[in-house]
């Protein structure tokens, strides 16, 4: 689904990404962790085509097609979702209508006729009982005075309703009480599919617990310097990142 | 220059649909301006002395006035004498009916999406159509006759109406106001009349359409509403005007008066053409709007969305002098390339428990500069009187201005008045984020600004609140980033 060859990357004219290689099968889930500044938000960013982040070498290949020569928003229809680590707010813009926009963006894109509105308030309605969520939001402004946890839950109903293929979540689990943690977990669980991957980026082994990954990163220095079975994500927890990048020692 | 700097510019690049000239032959004064002039321009109307006398006291007055510069606007001084003060499609005579009206004209106001033959028909609402200098036609005099509603053009009104004319006009702007309505007053060729008597709902929204056409002619319309006890009428007015190199200047007065439990709304979607890129050419739009809340109980509410114009100088403003009596504002302003706009509210407190609320949503892109500049005065006496005024900016691009200049004057002790005003950049996150979920930058764009002025676009009628938001993308195409 996913190859990642040799990527390196700038963001702000500062080299982050030092050679990265990864190749992702559909259905897996793929957990990179690793400490403050070893590139875990540049990875993703870059994926996602966001301003600010310079690809300088290798390639990603997904589904076939080259990623990197697509704008953003050719990435987002052509199924790569990016939950954000801070949902920005919209006002004024309704959730159901940003929602109702980029679900017709993307089919529009697939060749396909715009959702019905009744249908499209159905299975909206049937989506958002299952994230602990009241129908109200729906017709509030964007993120607009959200928790931090309505923000996240605002995100994982997006992934639901859109259906991307690949799904990025970028520390989706920052901010979160272990309460929060367990619904947007449930919703991430749910979407897991033989069809779809995941790329969870993380600080903790926590989120872990709820969602299983399938292969385990971990990132130092703008480099993949070990890869494993979700039990490296314990040994992580354990040691401490000083056990991989030993300049985090002192 | 940043890649979605380059999207934003890409996307403020637009092409302003109504810019056709349409080719007819017309009466149109030499350029200049003296007393001649209006003599003629009032022959030209067959007006009664007490119109002509009026036009010459008002010209009079104009020339000991000065152009005001206190606004926030750079332009070229406009030289007075190079514009033609009267411009009108020539016809044998006034037309009866629609099926005598020239066929260009018609086809002119269809490409704008005005069909008035459609109009008449479907969408039950009246319209009044000011070509150049002349009013063309009125769709739907009889059925609003039937409800005793008076719905023509100015010049016909000075005809079958002296008596309300003679008694309302000037009434709430008299020429002494200021320079531009001193100069429209003197040679104002047209507009539209409105009159709602004592208990009346208007049964349809009455709309009118200006249109300049002809080339060095000005546009000085007056339009006057009265709304006698107990009514209720709404109000749209919308306007265009070709593409051409030069500035072209409009100058226009308006002047509502709400008697006991009268209620005016009145909602412009201005569309002038605003100038080039380059800052060339666009309507120099001076305008003078005011309403009188002049019984108990009555409400005045302006609503107005302003996209085009390469100069907007306007204030519709209302005089709360009846007791319990209600004003609002109700203001999008978007200036795009070189575009400059100073607009906002007067809301001048007389009578006791007034209320007031601002509601103004600037948005600038490209170089241009957008300029709120509010008036609130609440003279001793208004007792109880509130005000809310809000008033937001967004900013799109980093070459663009936003300016807020409140006036606050309170002289009761009992008012009560709340400021509220925001300054927001379309930030590059908030469009990321769209981006990520499968919308183009322009959509994007679309929809935040959009978001932006909801408050604004809920208080329009509902097929004004369509073209305005249609409007809005075409003005703001090409400014993502």
């Amino acid at each position: 689904m996913l190859s990642i060859q040799n990527l390196e990357a700038k963001a702000d004219e500062q080299a982050i990404l030092k050679g990265i290689s990864l190749d992702i099968k559909p259905g897996e889930v793929h957990a990179i962790m690793g400490p403050n500044g070893s590139g875990k938000s540049t990875l993703s960013n870059s994926l996602a085509g966001r301003e600010g982040y310079q690809v300088t070498h290798g390639s990603v290949t997904y589904e076939g097609k080259d990623l990197l020569a697509m704008k953003p928003e050719e990435r987002a229809r052509e199924g790569i979702f990016l939950a954000f680590q801070y949902p920005v707010e919209i006002p004024g813009v309704s959730n159901i209508y940003l929602l109702k926009a980029a679900l017709n963006a993307i089919r529009k894109h697939h060749g396909q006729t715009e959702v019905d509105a009744m249908d499209f308030l159905q299975l909206v309605k049937a989506k958002i009982k299952s994230l602990s969520l009241d129908e109200q939001f729906l017709y509030r402004g964007v993120n607009e005075g959200f928790s931090g946890g309505e923000k996240k839950r605002n995100e994982i109903l997006q992934m639901a309703i859109l259906e991307p293929r690949l799904c990025i979540l970028d520390e989706t689990d920052s901010g979160l009480d272990i309460d929060a943690l367990k619904i947007v977990a449930d919703g991430v669980n749910a979407l897991r599919s033989p069809t779809r991957s995941f790329i969870m980026v993380t600080h903790y082994q926590r989120l872990l617990d709820y969602i299983k990954p399938d292969v385990v990163h971990v990132l130092a220095q703008g480099r993949i310097v070990k890869s494993g079975g979700p039990e490296l994500a314990l040994e992580l927890e354990a040691r401490g990142y000083g056990w991989i990048d030993p300049s985090l020692n002192h | 220059m940043s890649a979605s700097q380059e999207q934003i510019d890409n996307l403020i690049q637009k092409e302003y649909k109504p810019g056709f000239v349409t080719d007819l032959e017309a009466d149109t004064l030499p350029p200049g301006l003296n007393e001649d002039v209006i003599r003629a321009i009032s022959a030209r109307k067959n007006e009664p002395p007490f119109m002509l006398a009026w036009r010459l006291k008002a010209y009079q007055q104009w020339l000991t006035m000065r152009e005001p510069d206190w606004a926030y606007l750079d332009y070229q001084a406009i030289d007075y004498n190079s514009i033609s003060y009267y411009s009108a499609p020539k016809v044998k005579e006034a037309p009866k009916s629609l099926n005598e009206v020239d066929p260009k004209l018609i086809e002119t106001y269809k490409k704008l999406g005005i069909p008035l033959h459609e109009q008449e028909r479907l969408a039950g609402v009246a319209v009044d159509a000011v070509f150049d200098s002349v009013s063309v036609a009125t769709t739907f005099k009889d059925k609003l006759k039937e409800a005793g509603v008076i719905f023509c053009s100015f010049s016909e009104a000075v005809h079958t109406h002296p008596e309300l004319i003679q008694q309302y006009l000037g009434s709430v702007v008299p020429p002494s106001d200021n320079f531009f309505a001193a100069l429209n007053a003197a040679v104002f060729s047209d507009g539209s009349f409105v009159f709602i008597p004592k208990g009346v709902r208007c049964p349809m929204e009455l709309s009118t359409y200006f249109r300049i056409n002809a080339a060095n002619t000005g546009q000085f319309e007056r339009t006057l509403i009265i709304a006698e006890e107990n009514t209720h009428v709404s109000y749209l007015e919308g306007c265009t005007a070709p593409m051409r190199d030069e500035n072209q200047l409009h100058a226009a007065v308006v002047e509502l008066i709400a008697l006991d439990h009268a209620e005016i709304k009145y909602s412009t979607v201005q569309n002038w053409y605003p100038g080039d890129e380059e800052g060339r050419g666009g309507i120099y739009n001076f305008v003078t709007k005011r309403g009188d809340c002049r019984g108990h109980h009555a409400k005045i509410s302006w609503t107005q969305v302003e996209t085009g114009s390469a100069i907007t100088w306007k204030y519709p403003s209302c005089i709360l002098r009846g007791d319990h009596s209600i004003g609002e504002f109700y203001s999008v302003a978007v200036s795009n390339h070189r575009q400059q706009a100073d607009t906002g509210t007067k809301m001048i407190h007389v009578g006791k428990n007034t209320k007031s609320t601002i509601i103004s949503k600037g948005i600038s892109a490209g170089r241009a500069e957008n300029t709120y500049r509010g008036q609130v005065k609440i003279l001793p006496g208004a007792i109880n009187a509130r005000n809310y005024t809000q008033c937001d900016s967004l900013l799109i691009g980093p070459k663009c201005g936003a300016h807020t200049f409140p006036y606050i004057e309170v002289k009761e002790p009992t008012a009560r008045l709340e400021h509220e005003a925001t300054t927001a950049k379309i930030s590059e996150d908030q469009l990321f984020f769209c981006q990520q979920r499968g919308l183009s930058a322009e959509d994007a764009v679309s929809m935040i600004v959009n978001g932006f002025c909801k408050q604004v676009f809920k208080e329009l009628p509902m097929e004004f609140a369509v073209e305005a938001q249609a409007l809005l993308g075409i003005s703001l195409e090409g400014s993502v980033g």
